[in-house]
């Protein structure tokens, strides 16, 4: 059996040379942290519901909105003009970021979600049909499943699920196996938000692509953590959300490529994505206004720029670095307490670690540890199925941003013990 | 940790731990779900009324300490109640865990444990899932009830 244990995806192997990443330095540019929460010093881990905003993010929006704000792609004046170009070049670092071959394949959506959901409403719709078949993983979050149980619904198709093994590794023998010539787009998710596995995107796509088969990836937990490369990954279509990616809420990302986007039907349709309009014939605008309708969130563009720019400036690498040894040592203390059981063990992890303690419910490990101002989540983490698949009704899930420390584990696992205290 | 200690009282942890009347009610003549998917709390409530008065009542399933020990409590209070009074025992508990009332603990009885619940507003629905479902399962609806 092949899992992905024994066929490691390279793009999350941290990079060899050991760089000095000056955490306390970076964790001054997040104002956020400095807080004390229930009179003890915030802990924030809860970094896979969303990343805490630096600085530089801030004042980019707040600049936008004191100085810049106008509306865009349709004024003649000074201000408009200088929005639209703030906005088209927050696109090209989008682009630069994941490294698309040009920029109209970006296209600014609401979030991962809203990404998912333009998908399975354009492509899915034109293409698939009844009895066909949409191939999705059991790991999947919510929204990269709900959106293509309506499109099978609405379609009479048919979702099929990939099964993970006890470690949440995909089983790739398995995922291949059910591949067909009914199958028609093939939704992965990078990483696991529940887990933490990585998937090994590069070989899903090889195989899926031998039968002609696109391949749409749910980046959001993926893209904090790791450099991605659309291309060298070889996605026809890659969605992240900016707000866990220390950028705003409400903007996100569609990568498609080009050639998939030019054949699909619009989206949405309103304003800015047409052309011409009358009421007998309306031509739609190019690429990638066609699925841009209505006045776009500019501030959010503008913070997600900003925030790319900030962690490329970091160095991705450095960081994949760093996280990755603050997992580690996580891990480590984590699994020395007694009762503990880690749900996700995969080979390949990034920015997860889902427990639960015997004999005592999630939901009051989280409420015990927010009060050691500890932030968690609890709960099933929009991932039911992952759950039942566990035989869990919830777990406990600490996750980790580039600015957590080895400090901030051994706070949490001080505070599971105290949890223990609680409950002994 | 007083807000803690507050909240997870030793007798509230013991019935989390040892739930009374922990079992199927294959008598029962009612019975009702309690759901919050988001937490994960699932209980099914079995209720044996006879006429108006609930004879004999039980509970399984898994949840937080909260919901559990209330479960548990809950069908050693409602047991022999009318509904009238297990409507009224059930009005007072929220007010008690809504931090509402007027201070008298005095109808709750054992359940004025709960009075630390008030001081975390996001378990006040794990305080009341059972009592809601109680409600669901005594009214005769057959939806699963939530407090999500």
């Amino acid at each position: 059996m092949t899992t992905v244990a024994n066929r490691l995806p390279t793009e999350f192997r941290p990079p060899d040379v050991r760089t000095g990443f000056d955490v306390e330095k970076v964790r001054r540019d997040f104002p956020i942290l400095a807080q004390r929460v229930r009179g003890k010093k915030l802990v924030y881990l809860d970094n896979a519901a969303t990343s805490q905003k630096p600085q530089v993010v801030i004042d980019a929006i707040s600049r936008y909105y004191e100085e810049g704000n106008a509306n865009i792609h349709r004024g003649v004046h000074y201000l408009s003009e200088h929005a639209t170009e703030e906005h088209e070049a927050a696109r090209k670092t989008v682009q630069n970021f994941v490294n698309a071959s040009n920029a109209h394949e970006i296209i600014f959506v609401r979030g991962a979600t809203e990404g998912i959901n333009l998908v399975t409403q354009t492509y899915g719709r034109a293409n698939v049909n009844a009895g066909d078949e949409v191939l999705i993983t059991a790991m999947e979050h919510h929204s990269n499943i709900v959106p293509w149980q309506i499109l099978c619904e609405e379609k009479g198709a048919r979702l099929r699920v990939a099964p993970i093994n006890d470690r949440g590794e995909l089983l790739l023998d398995e995922f291949e196996k059910l591949l067909n010539p009914r199958t028609r787009i093939v939704a992965v998710t990078h990483v696991s938000n529940a887990l933490g596995t990585v998937n090994p995107i590069p070989q899903i796509v090889q195989i899926a692509h031998q039968q002609n088969i696109p391949v749409l990836v749910d980046g959001a937990q993926a893209v904090p953590h790791t450099k991605v490369d659309v291309q060298a990954l070889g996605v026809d279509f890659y969605v992240f959300s900016g707000h866990k990616v220390y950028a705003p809420t409400g903007i996100g990302v569609l990568y498609g490529k080009s050639a998939l986007l030019e054949a699909m039907p619009p989206y949405q349709g309103g304003g800015d994505m047409i052309r011409s309009v009358s009421f007998e014939k309306t031509t739609y605008n190019k690429l990638p206004y066609k699925f841009e309708a209505g006045t776009p969130h500019v501030a959010g563009a503008i913070g997600l720029g900003t925030a790319i720019e900030y962690l490329t400036g970091l160095g991705i690498d450095n960081v994949a670095n760093y996280e990755h040894e603050v997992l580690e040592y996580a891990t480590q203390a984590i699994t020395q307490i007694p009762g503990i059981r880690l749900i996700g063990t995969a080979a390949r992890k990034a920015g997860v670690l889902s427990f639960t303690l015997e004999g005592i419910h999630p939901h009051d490990i989280g409420t015990i540890l927010d009060q050691e101002g500890i932030a968690i989540r609890t709960g099933h983490h929009c991932a039911q199925p992952v759950m039942q698949r566990f035989g869990v009704p919830a777990t406990a899930r600490a996750s980790f941003a580039l600015y957590n420390t080895k400090e901030e584990a051994d706070a949490l696992v001080n505070g599971i013990q105290k949890v223990r205290e609680v409950f002994a | 940790m007083s807000d803690l200690r507050e909240l997870y009282q030793d007798v509230i942890l013991e019935h989390s731990k040892a739930p009374r009347n922990y079992r199927e009610l294959p008598q029962a003549n009612r019975r009702a779900e309690g759901y919050n998917p988001l937490c994960g709390d699932h209980f099914t409530l079995y209720v044996d009324l006879e006429g108006d008065r609930v004879r004999d009542i039980s509970f399984q399933g898994s949840g937080c300490a909260i919901s559990k020990a209330s479960a548990s409590m809950l069908t050693q209070m409602v047991k022999g109640k009318t509904r009238a009074e297990a409507q009224k025992l059930f009005d007072k508990f929220l007010q008690l865990v809504k931090g509402e009332g007027n201070g008298n603990q005095a109808e709750l009885g054992k359940l004025a444990v709960f009075s630390g619940v008030c001081e975390f507003p996001v378990r006040v629905k794990c305080a009341t899932l059972v009592w809601h479902t109680l409600q669901a399962a005594l009214e005769g609806k057959q939806e699963a009830v939530s407090t999500e």
